[in-house]
């Protein structure tokens, strides 16, 4: 019973990070239609960041290893995030607007070409201990090892998630994203400026990438420039899984693959992790190719 | 000429040819000239073959680095553990032995084709580019767990049976298969299943059929290529046919020109010499190269070798 409290717990914090991860590539797909291969690569630059920033504090003698310290890191990696992710999309996207998503899927696996080998040089290729930036303890319920990391990863990643459904469902901006997302050109023209809302979606979800890196980093402390592909991957698994465009989709998406992922690895199985994340994924096209939350679009001749 | 030979076989006659004398010269050449030659050569097989299935076919695969893989296993296998067994069904001949090694290593990697087109091929666009990649990897992880195959290590003392006749000869084949069956009456349902789907089915083509066929046929090629990269390299391990040598290969098609014969050997001669010539700039050579992938898509998405040719303007104003 406690081993199975205990995988629930680890599946729940895992979930999280992937159901932010995969907000990003569905709310990309939703407004462009094409996978963004460099989400991964943001989400990466955001646990760098705040490495790189829980040492400048350090250093600083800055309010280091309160709370008060790790959410300042959070917001500030998730800024950093956020105007990567903006001028990404400007440099490498946006002229490509009226080109085939192939086009576009090809340059994005480029901008994650990179922003790894980039990282590479800049940051060095050897993994790097990733600091306590939130102060970490141990408890023990009977049994039950709670790390209170995951308990912040948890409460991050659901006021996050809390406030992606606020700004999404009830903002002017999040009418408009919906708006587009739903038809681009009828949203044109009823006067929605697209470009800018394409930027705020592009904004948002590596924000959202990047909190999630810092999350993930501090579950596993050592980063290294290629950390973003494998949950990067895994994540995309997820928007999938829940349906790519819905935004429920994807959390529900990355919750389930969290929890089959802790699950599969107690087992001998846990070699086999990654390809079970795949077969999941095939089985879900193959049976319900829209995923679960998402909606079969009828096709016309 | 013969009237049973058409120009293009012809062509096929006079390169495998050339190729036979250029191997019985290969003895002066640098050897690292030689294996960036042999490299290129693979790369015409992978690129070509993944232009039948991407490009004329309009299906776009992520998974060919895994059909590659399971060609490459099949065939050191048979070269090396299963040597002693296998080898004197040919009389102990390398000259036999290989070839067949390949060919059986191209007939398993079709049959893990045709395993992943039956399911997949249903999905369009996307979804079929997600898929095949997932199967990519799943055919990786499987190599990484078959102990058999020396799991995550790999394979190594794999005889370095490669050499430019047979990489060059079964590159010639593959452009030569490609070409002709895109040219057959058969043929052109490939294109027509690229152009529209539902229009090529409303005419009564089975384009689940021509997928597969596509797709059996690409894979068949990918695993020959495996087979031959294997014998070049003397050593294979699962993680260097993971999703980023199929994205390698994509880009030689898509910067061929998707679904250009010419363009997309010249692109990959192109890439491949260009990524031995990043070599010297070190640390900074994949740097360069993804600079360059992302500029070139900019500015030259319809493909690096697009010549205005009066077919091309026909079938645009059609």
């Amino acid at each position: 019973m406690t081993e199975l409290l205990q995988q629930v717990i680890n599946g729940l914090s895992m979930g999280a990070i992937y159901a932010l991860i995969a907000l990003g590539y569905t709310m990309v797909y939703g407004v462009l239609r094409f996978i963004n291969f460099a989400h991964s690569d943001v989400f990466m630059l955001g646990a760098f960041v705040a490495y790189y920033t829980a040492r400048a504090f350090g250093r600083w003698g800055f309010v280091m290893g309160g709370y008060l310290g790790g959410i300042a890191i959070l917001l500030l990696s998730m800024t950093a995030c956020a105007v990567v992710g903006i001028v990404i999309e400007r440099l490498a996207y946006r002229p490509l607007r009226r080109r085939s998503t192939l086009t576009v899927l090809i340059t994005a696996i480029g901008v994650s070409l990179l922003l790894q080998n980039g990282g590479q040089l800049v940051f060095g290729v050897n993994p790097k201990a990733f600091p306590d930036i939130f102060p970490s303890s141990t408890l023990n319920l009977g049994g039950l090892v709670i790390n209170s990391n995951q308990l912040v990863v948890l409460g991050v990643a659901i006021a996050l998630l809390s406030a992606l459904h606020w700004i999404v469902q009830h903002t002017r901006i999040g009418t408009a994203m919906r708006a587009v997302s739903f038809n681009a050109t009828a949203a044109s023209l009823v006067g929605i400026d697209t470009n800018r809302i394409i930027s705020f979606t592009f904004g948002m979800g590596s924000a959202l990438a990047g909190a999630g890196g810092v999350l993930y980093a501090m579950n596993y402390p050592s980063i290294e420039p290629l950390m973003g592909n494998s949950p990067g991957l895994k994540a995309f698994i997820a928007a999938v899984l829940g349906g790519i465009g819905s935004l429920p989709g994807a959390a529900l998406g990355g919750m389930l693959l969290g929890f089959v992922e802790t699950g599969v690895s107690g087992t001998r199985w846990s070699t086999f992790r990654d390809a079970i994340a795949f077969a999941i994924l095939i089985g879900i096209l193959l049976f319900r190719p829209a995923g679960l939350l998402g909606r079969n679009r009828v096709e016309k001749v | 000429m013969p009237s049973w030979l058409n120009r293009s076989q012809l062509l096929l006659m006079a390169t495998l040819a050339v190729v036979g004398i250029a191997q019985s010269l290969s003895g002066r050449l640098d050897s690292y000239i030689l294996s960036v030659a042999m490299g290129v050569g693979i790369n015409i097989i992978l690129a070509s073959s993944l232009n039948l299935i991407n490009g004329f076919t309009g299906q776009f695969s992520l998974g060919h680095a895994g059909f590659m893989a399971v060609g490459a296993y099949t065939a050191a296998v048979l070269t090396g553990r299963l040597a002693p067994q296998w080898s004197p069904l040919f009389g102990g001949q390398v000259f036999l032995l290989f070839p067949a090694a390949l060919i059986v290593g191209g007939i398993v990697a079709a049959l893990a084709g045709a395993l992943v087109g039956a399911p997949s091929l249903r999905l369009k666009g996307d979804y079929l580019a997600i898929v095949t990649l997932g199967f990519g990897e799943i055919i990786k992880v499987i190599f990484q767990n078959l102990e058999f195959v020396g799991g995550a290590k790999g394979l190594n003392g794999i005889p370095d049976y490669s050499n430019l006749l047979w990489v060059f000869g079964t590159a010639a084949i593959t452009v030569y298969t490609v070409w002709a069956l895109l040219n057959s009456s058969y043929g052109r349902g490939f294109l027509a299943v690229a152009d529209d789907e539902i229009a090529a089915e409303a005419m009564g083509l089975n384009t689940t059929r021509y997928k597969m066929v596509a797709f059996v046929v690409g894979a068949f090629f990918a695993g020959i290529a495996g087979g031959l990269f294997a014998h070049l390299n003397n050593s294979i391990n699962p993680s260097g046919f993971d999703f980023n040598k199929s994205i390698e290969i994509v880009v030689m098609v898509i910067l061929g020109g998707m679904g250009r014969h010419i363009g997309v050997i010249l692109a990959a001669i192109l890439l491949t010499v260009l990524t031995e010539m990043l070599r010297e700039f070190g640390d900074y050579r994949m740097v360069i190269y993804s600079v360059l992938l992302i500029l070139l898509m900019l500015t030259r998405p319809q493909g690096l070798f697009i010549w205005p040719t009066r077919k091309a303007a026909r079938r645009q104003n059609a």
